[in-house]
């Protein structure tokens, strides 16, 4: 498999580290001529013939056949304004031999191109002296230099020296145009790239052309940040160091840098990336252009979060609880401690629940759940409360690419836009080119409500209802008829039961019998986990139910796999009881969190880029996790743990022709995932390390079953509660990446602004919100976007502990909301 | 100081004094009307006589049919025949718009700002018969922002209009409805390019889209077929439709038709703008008539002219005698464009001249295409040094390149590296003035100042415009 | 400095509603701020942003690719002096010269007491009546030194107070929705955009 390739560098690509619109591997891939399809066209491409799939443009079929074209507007993914002028060729056409530009320029059959012709190269030659007449030349001190397509062309495509003897154009530099991201309008060549990142893409208009002609620059609004989840992008797609990232900043010089190919486990969206690293650092991620997944994007969480990797608070070592709290120690003797624990508690059934799995890799979800077998643990998960049952795996699934080529797309849960970024990007793009129509059924107003065909609201609980009024009506249910429909289900609100969207997707599923569904679970590698059997077998030993043991002391032990209840569970107090209420703890994590304060054995697990496997994304997409960095101290995979303490557990242990028993590295446990896991065969080692788009694999779980919900009256004093995820809160990775830590908004009650009126308070005052389970005190702000008689709430924010008032039980929350003091 | 009432066209109405060419006055008429401007005006003097007879006595197709027998060219620059382009709407794709070119911006052209102050009703039946010929749900009518006197004269006329249901709903009594929208911009030449126009009337900034994939006439406006015309063009209409096409063709060559509007400014005794024959009188009729403009300021002669605005190639003393024909002029190498003469004596500093021309680009560039938006300021820097006495001797030929990296081979009709024609414009002066007065170039380079015998002007670095970003 | 009156969110709503898309009111809009206030303010344009439905960036973008939009205060008589060909061949810049000289600023500047600013700005289409200059858009052709002069002291007691109203003001009659609009292409084009 290819490293990443520059789209501006084709031919030079094995040293090239930028992932500036990386088409990975697929350049490499295809070595040979494709045959003839029967609907290709021929073209003559500097006199040799080629042929072509009908409908693309001559910039890319000059790309793809050894003809390079210079270019640094054009850009694969968003649409061609011809803007640099870079690209030109010669086309032959009946009105004789035209110089155009090819990024603009439809192929057609019998099309003649000339890249190369004494004309071309003089115009490609100005171009580029014109490009470089008010550029500041400084790139020694540029984060670009060395990966820079304008340098690169500078160099071979360009003519040598500049006779511009004039004065610069000079601005202030570099301005912060938002937390993350700098602009130098100096070095910036107007390619309209970041600007239409921002417009087609991301479809935040926060970052614009301003002025005229000479004079014209990329700015924001004057004191209006751009603020958009998806900022890096631009960064990468920068071709010059226009804009730079401020956690890469002078961090390397591209020539330092090493890079393997990856995927981000930051959401389940599973986007492919590059990871680089200098010195044995990670300091950068760029997207790959995954044609399945990501087209290239990251969202700001996934990318920016490699600094928490780095961060000075990393668990490195062992650590076992003493007198004097918690105390470094050796692997040995953690371990024999920890399995010590287990072995005394295995004595009793069912007395060791197993949280986790999700944040690892398949390798490392696949051994832990190995070992609960093993310890005959019933309790166990792979969430936390915070999502589906297992059962929404089992209907049958739509990839990324159904879902936004799909007529009519149901978003059933979460706001995409906060949870699963880049598959936000995704289905807005399938939304705004009119493939697809969004029919959304959501409590509060979305970040794809603006795209959305029609966006219905519903009480918090009540989706089915909303759902079976939606089929009544015509044009909706003529739209769920003209064509394919892919239903996106995840946990919209926290503080309502799961039960409510397993109902609505049922009653969907009555209408449309066809529909598939793209599950939208959000962490890293949940989909994996649950497939490899951190699956709970029912709802009596789901992580609800294992913290419900562990509070009434029905356990003994608790393993936290990369879990941590106490910020993750929305039943806040019933975590709290449960750690309080297990006699052990035993923790195996990457950076200390509220549980591993409690623990009494913690084991330092290595972290992303600092181990290999294979993730699974919420598609069943298998794709590769790779190492690129020396593990933190002593950590240690995931994986390697659970098979350490497997051995380690008398009669318990491993028996001696487990499989895992033989396995020596990571890539032996992944041809153990293959043969054992039912569906998992075709995601052998050698398939998965050979595509950027991995494999996908069936899931063979039972579907869900609902017996129908529908929420409790509601009393017209109280509201309904929505509790949701922002891209930014305090987990773990977000608040140990320096860059991120500041971005979360921090916890607030956001109401209706005729409700804070109504309620005679003032945004800003403090609120007493009391439900049935408790009272907390927060802050209160207006929100037009949250409809009357509901309160939102944003999950696991500094400052507020709404997860305080949530009951697991209760099928929703209703609160009764004061002014304070 | 004559004050700010607009220059009446000093039309050749008498008799031929000096054996130029004559021909009728066909939509000046009303400039010396002094209510010509307003509703009851027009009506008076014949005005919407040729609505009503289209409306009710004629298909869209005939009305159509006229204008392309006419052969009327469109008086925006290309000169294209306009009965040929509104041909160019894809069939049955709807709604499809009308946008009228009242932007007006081409250094030395003043023709439409006139028309729309003196005649705006004119213009007005105009675009209501346009429309009714292509089935145009709405029309746009994009007047220059710095004309506040055309935008105020055309607001009105558009209210008497509707009042008497000469435009909206139902017109006339008949099922034919249609509306106009009086739109302007806000100081932006580039905007007079029809695709630019079109970005400006979307609320955008005015840069021009790529032809093709945007020909107007297959995705303009909101991407739907849309008809690009100038005021100049659609005033012609109702004369065509109370006369006939035939009768347009007639008037003129039969590769110019009908009157024309020409704006003859610069070193003559008595500048103005003139309906004249299209195709048959020639530039030295404009020049020296007693009619027109009465020969060149003090007795001096010509030493070059701008014979069709700011972007084409200047003439000479040899091409006076050219007639105003399109094709004749296309064949000598330059362009009639939008009917602009402007005439340069033989005390002219051609180096000076030459910058304040490609000044103007610079300073227009939309800024999109790189060769236009570095080059033209490149070229404009080069040349203002030159000017003050900074000039270097490698500077021209830096110059000559600079031009061909905009316009490759210094070709006319000019190649271009950008999307638009406003980049390559600015090659046009340079290679007009230093292929014929390249000594003057030179004496700048060598000595700091013009040479012996010529004007110059009080040029200082000037700051531009206020308070820009 | 501020938002649009509820006089003029009045009249561009008109305006708004004459077009297919609401985006096609920007420029039309952004004049409005400026007659209100003799520029267009951050305020103006943040309520100009909510009005069409777009972000204040995108009002930005398009309002400073036009020249005519000040972003700052300007005189109240803005006087543009045309420098084109035309207007150079016969003396633009000895007449912007005498203005400077006569006002003491510079072109592209404001006098102290905020009355004029001068420009030297593109042709103005008025070239055979060169030199020629605009006062907040109201002609002055073959203007001489004198001209010029007797123009200033007329602008400054106030002698042009009918004819040429402070810097912003365009046109004085407005094109306004009339009851037999038809509505077609708006209606047509809302169609075609509907998803
Ligand atoms: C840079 C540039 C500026 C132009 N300016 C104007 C203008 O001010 N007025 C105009 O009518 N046409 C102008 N045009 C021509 C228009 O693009 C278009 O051809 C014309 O409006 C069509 O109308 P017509 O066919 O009636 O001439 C300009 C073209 C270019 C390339
Ligand atoms: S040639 Fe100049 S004015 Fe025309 S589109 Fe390109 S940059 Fe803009
Ligand atoms: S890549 Fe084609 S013009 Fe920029």
């Amino acid at each position: 498999m290819s490293e990443s390739t520059d789209d501006t560098q084709a031919s030079d690509a094995d040293e090239d580290v930028s992932a500036d619109d990386v088409d990975a591997a697929v350049d490499e891939e295809v070595t040979e001529e494709p045959e003839p399809e029967d609907d290709s066209i021929k073209l003559i491409i500097d006199g040799v013939e080629r042929r072509v799939d009908p409908g693309g443009l001559v910039i890319d079929a000059c790309n793809e056949h050894g003809s390079y074209v210079p270019h640094f507007c054009y850009h694969p993914r968003m649409s061609p304004v011809g803007m640099c002028r870079q690209c030109l060729v010669e086309v032959e056409g009946p009105r004789g031999t035209m110089t155009v530009v090819s990024c603009m320029t439809p192929t057609a059959d019998g099309q003649v191109v000339n890249t190369a012709t004494p004309a071309v190269k003089r115009a490609q030659e100005g171009v580029l002296e014109l490009l470089l007449a008010n550029h500041p030349l400084d790139c020694p001190v540029c984060d670009k230099g060395g990966e820079c397509p304008l340098q690169d062309q500078a160099f071979s495509h360009g003519p040598g020296e500049s006779r511009y003897v004039e004065q610069k154009r000079h601005y202030e530099k570099p301005i912060p145009i938002s937390d993350l991201v700098y602009l130098d309008r100096e070095r910036c060549i107007l390619c309209d790239r970041c600007t239409r990142f921002a417009d087609e893409v991301a479809g935040d208009k926060l970052i614009h052309f301003v002025s005229r002609g000479n004079n014209t620059q990329v700015m924001t609004f004057p004191d209006e940040p751009f603020v958009s989840y998806f900022s890096g992008n631009t960064v990468q797609i920068c071709p010059v160091g226009a804009l730079t990232a401020k956690p890469y900043r002078f961090k390397a010089r591209p020539w330092d840098l090493d890079q393997v190919e990856s995927t981000c486990m930051g959401c389940a969206v599973g986007c492919r990336i590059v990871v680089q690293a200098s010195r044995d650092e990670v300091i950068r991620y760029q997207g790959v252009d995954s044609d399945a997944v990501n087209w290239g994007w990251m969202c700001d969480r996934g990318r920016f979060n490699f600094e928490a990797l780095n961060s000075d608070q990393r668990l490195s070592e062992p650590m076992i609880r003493t007198e004097s709290g918690l105390t470094p120690t050796t692997w040995n003797i953690a371990l024999d401690a920890a399995a010590g624990v287990l072995r005394d508690a295995l004595a009793t059934p069912e007395s060791v629940g197993v949280l986790g799995g999700s944040r690892g890799t398949n390798e490392d979800a696949y051994a832990w759940a190995q070992l609960a077998d093993v310890m005959g643990s019933s309790y166990r998960d792979a969430q936390v409360g915070d999502g589906l049952p297992t059962g929404i795996l089992g209907y049958p699934r739509a990839t990324i690419n159904e879902a936004a080529n799909a007529s009519t797309i149901v978003l059933m849960g979460p706001d995409l836009k906060e949870e699963l970024g880049v598959l936000y990007l995704r289905l807005r793009d399938a939304a705004e080119k009119r493939r697809s129509r969004i029919l959304e059924f959501s409590a509060t107003e979305t970040g794809l409500t603006p795209y959305a065909w029609k966006s219905i609201r519903h009480e918090p609980g009540a989706q089915s209802a909303a759902v079976a009024a939606a089929l009544s009506d015509e044009a909706i249910a003529d739209q769920l008829a003209a064509g394919p429909v892919v239903i996106v289900a995840g946990r919209g609100n926290l503080a309502e039961s799961p039960d409510a969207v397993i109902a609505a997707v049922d009653a969907l599923f009555d209408a449309v019998p066809e529909a598939t569904v793209l599950p939208a679970l959000r962490r890293g590698n949940v989909n994996g986990a649950l497939l490899m059997g951190m699956a709970p077998a029912d709802d009596e030993h789901d992580a609800l139910a294992t913290l419900q043991a562990a509070s009434e002391g029905r356990l003994d032990v608790l393993i936290l796999v990369g879990s941590d209840p106490l910020s993750d569970c929305p039943d806040a107090d019933l975590a709290r009881r449960a750690i309080a209420g297990v006699a052990r703890v035993i923790s195996v994590d990457t950076h200390p969190t509220a549980s591993t304060q409690r623990a009494d054995v913690v084991l330092p697990a290595s972290s992303f880029a600092e181990k290999s496997g294979t993730t699974t994304n919420l598609e069943g997409r298998v794709t590769d996790v790779n190492q690129k960095v020396t593990a933190t101290g002593t950590s240690r995979p995931d994986w390697m743990i659970a098979l350490d303490l497997g051995v380690r557990l008398g009669e318990r242990s491993f028996p001696s022709d487990h499989p895992l028993r033989g396995a020596a590295t990571v890539d032996d446990v992944t041809e153990i995932v293959a043969s054992t896991v039912e569906g998992f065969a075709g995601a052998s080692h050698t398939e998965v390390k050979n595509t950027v788009d991995g494999v996908v694999v069936p899931a063979h779980v039972p579907r869900a079953t609902s017996a129908g919900f529908s929420p409790p009256p509601r009393n017209n004093y109280d509201y309904r509660l929505v509790i949701s995820r922002k891209l930014f809160d305090d987990a773990t990775g977000t608040q140990m990446s320096r860059s991120l830590a500041n971005l979360a908004p921090g916890g607030g009650l956001y109401l209706n602004p005729l409700d804070v009126a109504q309620l005679g308070v003032e945004v800003g005052d403090d609120v007493t919100v009391t439900s049935a389970q408790s009272t907390v005190v927060i802050n209160v702000a207006g929100d037009e976007r949250v409809p009357r008689g509901i309160a939102w709430s944003p999950f696991n924010q500094a400052g507020a502990s709404v997860g305080d008032i949530v009951d697991a039980g209760a099928g929703v929350t209703d609160v009764r909301i004061e002014r304070a003091g | 100081m004559p004050a700010d009432d607009p220059g009446a066209a000093n039309g050749s109405d008498g008799g031929a004094v000096s054996g130029v060419p004559t021909g009728p006055k066909l939509i000046t008429t009303r400039f010396d009307q002094a209510d010509g401007y307003t509703y009851d005006g027009y009506v008076r003097s014949g005005g919407y006589e040729a609505l009503r007879r289209a409306l009710t006595a004629m298909t869209p197709d005939a009305v159509h049919d006229q204008v392309k027998t006419s052969e009327i060219q469109g008086r925006g620059g290309a000169g294209f025949p306009a009965g040929v382009k509104w041909g160019f709407l894809p069939d049955g794709v709807f709604p499809r718009y009308i946008v009228v070119n009242g932007d007006e911006s081409e250094p030395g052209t003043y023709k439409d700002r006139m028309l729309m102050e003196l005649d705006p009703h004119q213009l007005i039946e105009g675009v209501v018969l346009a429309s009714y010929a292509v089935g145009a749900a709405q029309a746009f009518l994009y007047v220059r922002g710095e004309m506040a006197l055309a935008q105020e004269r055309i607001a009105q006329a558009l209210n008497d209009a509707y009042a008497n249901n000469l435009v909206g709903t139902n017109i006339l009594g008949t099922d034919f409805s249609v509306d106009i929208h009086l739109s302007w911009g806000a100081g932006a030449y580039i905007v007079g390019e029809e695709t630019a126009l079109i970005e400006s009337l979307e609320g955008e900034r005015g840069m021009p889209r790529l032809k093709p994939p945007f020909f107007p006439a297959a995705k303009g406006l909101y991407l739907q077929p849309t008809i690009v015309n100038n005021v100049e063009t659609l005033s012609n209409l109702p004369w065509i439709i109370n006369h006939s096409g035939q009768d347009f063709y007639d008037l003129a060559s039969p590769t110019s038709t009908g009157m024309r509007m020409f704006a003859v400014s610069g070193h003559v005794n008595a500048p103005g703008v003139f309906e004249v024959p299209n195709g048959t009188t020639t530039f030295r009729d404009l020049v020296e008539a007693p009619e027109y403009c009465g020969g060149v300021r003090n007795g001096r002669s010509v030493k070059a002219f701008i014979p069709g605005g700011a972007s084409a190639i200047w003439f000479f003393p040899e091409h006076l005698d050219l007639p105003l024909d399109k094709a004749t002029v296309d064949q000598a190498g330059s362009m009639l464009g939008s009917g602009a003469i402007v005439v340069m004596d033989d005390t002219t500093d051609m180096v000076a001249a030459c910058w304040r021309v490609v000044r103007f680009f610079a300073r227009e560039s939309c800024g999109k295409c790189t060769p236009c938006r570095e080059g033209t300021t490149w070229l404009e820097r080069i040349l203002k040094r030159m000017l003050d006495g900074n000039g270097r001797p490698e500077d021209l030929a830096t110059l000559v390149d600079v031009c061909e990296s905009i316009s490759p081979g210094l070709a006319w009709p000019p190649k271009q590296t950008t999307i638009c024609p406003l980049g390559p414009s600015a090659v046009s002066p340079i290679v007009s003035a230093v292929e014929r007065f390249r000594h003057e170039f030179d004496h700048y380079v060598e000595h700091g100042r013009p040479i012996d015998g010529v004007e110059r002007h009080a040029i200082h670095g000037t700051s531009g415009v206020a308070v820009h970003v | 400095m501020s938002r649009l009156s509820d006089h003029h969110v009045i009249v561009a709503n008109d305006i708004i509603a004459r077009c297919p898309r609401p985006k096609s009111a920007l420029i039309p809009v952004l004049h409005l701020a400026q007659e209100q206030d003799g520029y267009v303010s951050t305020d103006a344009m943040e309520h100009i942003a909510e009005l069409i439905g777009i972000t204040p960036a995108e009002v930005y973008g398009t309002a400073s690719f036009y020249e005519m939009f000040k972003f700052e205060p300007v005189g109240k008589y803005c006087i543009n002096v045309c420098t084109n060909i035309s207007c150079q061949l016969l003396g633009a810049w000895e007449l912007l010269e005498h203005a400077e000289e006569r006002l003491g600023i510079k072109s592209g500047s404001t006098t102290t007491d905020g009355m004029f600013t001068i420009e030297d700005v593109e042709c103005i289409a008025a070239c055979t009546e060169a030199p020629a200059l605009q006062v907040n858009y109201r002609y002055r052709y073959r203007v001489t030194n004198e001209d010029f002069d007797a123009l200033v002291d007329d602008l400054r007691n106030g002698a042009l107070d009918d004819e040429i109203p402070p810097h912003g003001t365009l046109a004085r009659v407005r094109q306004t929705t009339p009851d037999n609009w038809a509505d077609t292409g708006r209606r047509a084009q809302e169609a075609v955009d509907a998803r």
